[in-house]
């Protein structure tokens, strides 16, 4: 065989399932607090600070990291559990999801240990918010075009330059970001950038909104000016970044919001079609659950491979590509199906909200965290192509 | 997938290296290969793994016997295996002894129905039997009065019309009129016509799975030897991109098939929560044979469009396979029945239930 791609039926323990009740109760408990509404996506309210220190109280941030730095040592099936439930939810997880899916475990392998003590119980307590620095300019996905320099000074590191796309920057207290501290050699082309922890709200910083066509406010162009970073705050090797950020990867493209992002407008259509469908629509709503319960099956079985210690690139990378095409598409056939709806059922009016926003949401499902022609180089390079 | 630890998969394997070569078998327009398959499978007790040793079988699990459908779909084996192997575990569920040789089940599509007298004669027409006429004995589920029955009857009792499916399988139609069973019995609480025919559409899944991963290596494959433009085609990064959504497929369907295949290996009846899992193999594998099965020719060109060439073995085949037991859109259908039935704030519980 060429590949050896496997998705294993992993099933969730026992104990996920009780978790997986807590979590519902919990969301719950939220709506009814009115937090958050869930038939409402194309909500201003997206960054809810209390929301965030409430799941922290639960314990489910930083879920699988050290209890001495605030984690609670629990499987990534578990956190797996509670990442499916808040998306399904559509919970505001904005403020904390960044740190707990990608910037804390790259502080917890690469930061010195009084930065770690600092930072991480923070993130785990739901208070503080990151941003990832890597695209910029002309770069985006091409992450060795990255030019943004840090110049080597007294007891740290001059930042100029600029980020871009970066999400939450305007409420991000930290950002990860990837700088340029050699120019990259004739041999690899991959050398000369270097992993920093930069403190947002610092003079030197400047966050510049930019507008998204959902009418939402997430992302950003960063500039830096002269702006410094102490020793202390280099993430690993210097010049030797590029590795430490792709393998990182796995964890960001394989997880259930990878799928599950335009979910609800699936659930609003099983709403206003109702209990009798016509053929067409159990057709439709026959396939797409079954397009759903596929990728979520492989989307659990690259979680059980992670929570083995290994590291699925390619199998995460599969998952990311299918499932971020159809959460893509889902919005669309929505819309297909949902053609032949009564006009005076009663939550057509919800539907159509819904449907409005995902359509506006899903040209940038495909984009985000890894383009879809990346992934499937990636994809190739597992498949011995090139 | 890789390698197997499994004796049974590893038996299996072994018979069709030897024995079901995709190459030869596809130079051999005689079909003289099918007799010693047959005869190598059953001395290893292949074709009645579901049945137990009490019952002239070899007691295979569940499971074992999934995985060994899995790897004949990697040799796109056209032999009666997967349909022996179902009528075997058809006839355990009532407790009736396997005969020895080839057999099939009846009916094998869900529209279809078999009705059954009050003196047990069997009676109904059934179209795309697969190897009905190679089938020396059928596994018939049966409706009466007293509800569902199990029986086995000799495959001279009924009329039989020869047909071929897409990938020149036979895929017949019989007919039984009034047709005397060797043997019937109620079919156990739990065991009806949807049993059977998603039993059979995780079977067909899980073939098709095996024919996609055998359809990815040897695209590749090709991919890395033919040379177009002055270089290998495998260069192209329009080629790359079709084969990675080629080898996304396949993991799709090999995802969907064997998850299918654990749910019902391990479940005590089959509730809403396995309906989901074998329902969705279906439909998922059989939009994957389509969608792979048409990059995997793209990327052969027209030389796999030819006869001699081994690619059709597993695209046609696996096209084939997906009308049997219910195609994807009749699962689809009753899948997105159930769903509503059940109303939209169950659906995510659902999907989430394992």
């Amino acid at each position: 065989m060429t590949a050896a791609l496997r998705f294993d039926p992993i099933r969730l323990p026992e104990k996920c399932e009780q978790l997986r009740k807590e979590v519902r109760a919990f969301l719950a408990e939220e709506m009814a607090r009115g937090t958050f509404n869930p038939f409402k996506p194309n909500r201003e309210d997206t960054d809810v600070p209390e929301f965030c220190r409430r799941v922290g109280e639960r314990g489910w941030i930083g879920m699988t990291w050290p209890k001495k730095y605030g984690g609670q040592e629990r499987s990534f099936l578990e956190r797996y559990v509670v990442t499916e439930e808040m998306r399904v939810a559509n919970a505001p997880t904005r403020r904390f999801f960044v740190a707990d899916r990608q910037s804390g475990p790259v502080l917890l392998k690469y930061a010195p240990e009084h930065i770690k003590m600092d930072i991480l119980p923070r993130i785990c307590r739901g208070e503080i918010c990151f941003a990832i620095g890597m695209s910029e300019p002309n770069s985006g996905s091409d992450l060795f075009a990255a030019k943004t320099r840090a110049t080597k000074t007294d007891g740290g590191y001059l930042i100029n330059g600029t980020k871009i796309w970066t999400s939450s920057a305007h409420i991000a207290d930290y950002m990860i970001a990837i700088f340029r501290t050699s120019p990259p050699t004739k041999e690899n082309r991959r050398h000369g950038l270097t992993q920093f922890l930069v403190k947002m709200k610092q003079p030197g910083i400047k966050v510049n909104p930019i507008g998204q066509i959902t009418g939402q406010y997430e992302f950003n162009e960063v500039v830096f000016t002269d702006f410094f970073v102490p020793d202390d705050h280099v993430l690993g090797e210097v010049d030797g970044a590029w590795k430490q950020a792709t393998s990182e990867l796995a964890y960001e493209r394989s997880g259930p919001e990878r799928f599950l992002e335009t979910y609800y407008v699936l659930t609003e259509l099983v709403r206003a079609v109702g209990a009798n469908p016509d053929t067409r629509s159990a057709e439709g709503i026959g396939r797409l659950v079954a397009q759903l319960h596929t990728m979520r099956r492989m989307s659990v079985s690259v979680a059980g491979m992670l929570q083995a210690g290994k590291e699925p690139v390619v199998e995460a990378s599969i998952v990311k590509d299918i499932g971020t095409v159809w959460e893509q598409q889902l919005p669309h056939r929505v819309r297909d199906l949902a053609a032949f709806v009564e006009e005076t059922a009663s939550n057509r009016e919800t539907l159509e909200r819904q449907l409005d926003f995902a359509i506006k949401t899903a040209p940038k499902l495909t984009i985000q965290g890894g383009t879809t022609e990346v992934l499937r180089g990636i994809i190739a390079r597992g498949l011995g192509l090139r | 997938m890789a390698e197997s630890d499994n004796i049974v998969v590893e038996t299996a394997e072994k018979i069709f290296a030897d024995l079901a070569d995709p190459q030869t078998i596809n130079n051999d327009k005689k079909g003289s290969w099918q007799a010693p398959l047959w005869q190598a499978l059953s001395e290893a007790g292949l074709p009645l793994s579901w049945v137990p040793d009490d019952l002239g079988g070899s007691g295979a699990s569940l499971a074992d016997g999934f995985a060994l459908l899995n790897a004949a779909g990697r040799f796109a084996v056209a032999v009666p295996l997967a349909e022996t192997m179902l009528a075997g575990w058809l006839l355990a569920q009532a407790r009736i002894a396997s005969p020895e040789g080839e057999m099939t089940v009846v009916p094998a599509s869900p529209k279809d129905r078999i009705t059954v007298d009050a003196d047990g004669a069997l009676s109904g027409r059934c179209r795309g039997v697969p190897f009905a006429k190679a089938a020396k004995h059928f596994a018939v589920l049966a409706h009466g009065k007293d509800g569902v029955s199990i029986a086995l009857v000799d495959a001279s009792k009924g009329r039989i019309e020869s047909g071929l499916n897409v990938g020149y399988d036979h895929s017949d139609t019989v007919t039984l009129d009034k047709a005397q069973p060797v043997a019937v019995k109620a079919a156990p609480d739990g065991v009806d016509q949807t049993t059977l025919m998603l039993m059979g559409g995780v079977a067909r899944s899980l073939q098709i799975a095996g024919a996609l991963e055998s359809m990815l290596d040897i695209s590749v494959r090709y991919s890395n030897e033919r040379i177009a433009f002055e270089k290998k085609i495998s260069k192209f990064q329009a080629v790359q991109h079709n084969l990675a959504r080629l080898a996304g497929e396949s993991a799709a369907a090999l995802a969907a098939a064997t998850s299918a295949a654990d749910a019902i290996a391990n479940a005590k009846k089959f509730d809403d929560e396995v309906y989901l899992e074998a329902a969705a193999a279906k439909i998922r594998c059989a939009e994957a044979a389509e969608k792979g099965g048409g990059i995997a020719h793209q990327v052969h060109g027209a030389i796999g469009f030819t006869i001699e060439h081994i690619l059709h073995r597993y695209s046609l085949r696996a096209l084939a396979w997906r009308d049997d037991f219910g195609s994807e859109s009749y699962w689809a259908v009753e899948l997105g029945k159930l769903v509503a039935v059940r109303g939209a704030d169950q659906l995510w519980p659902l999907v989430a239930s394992r």
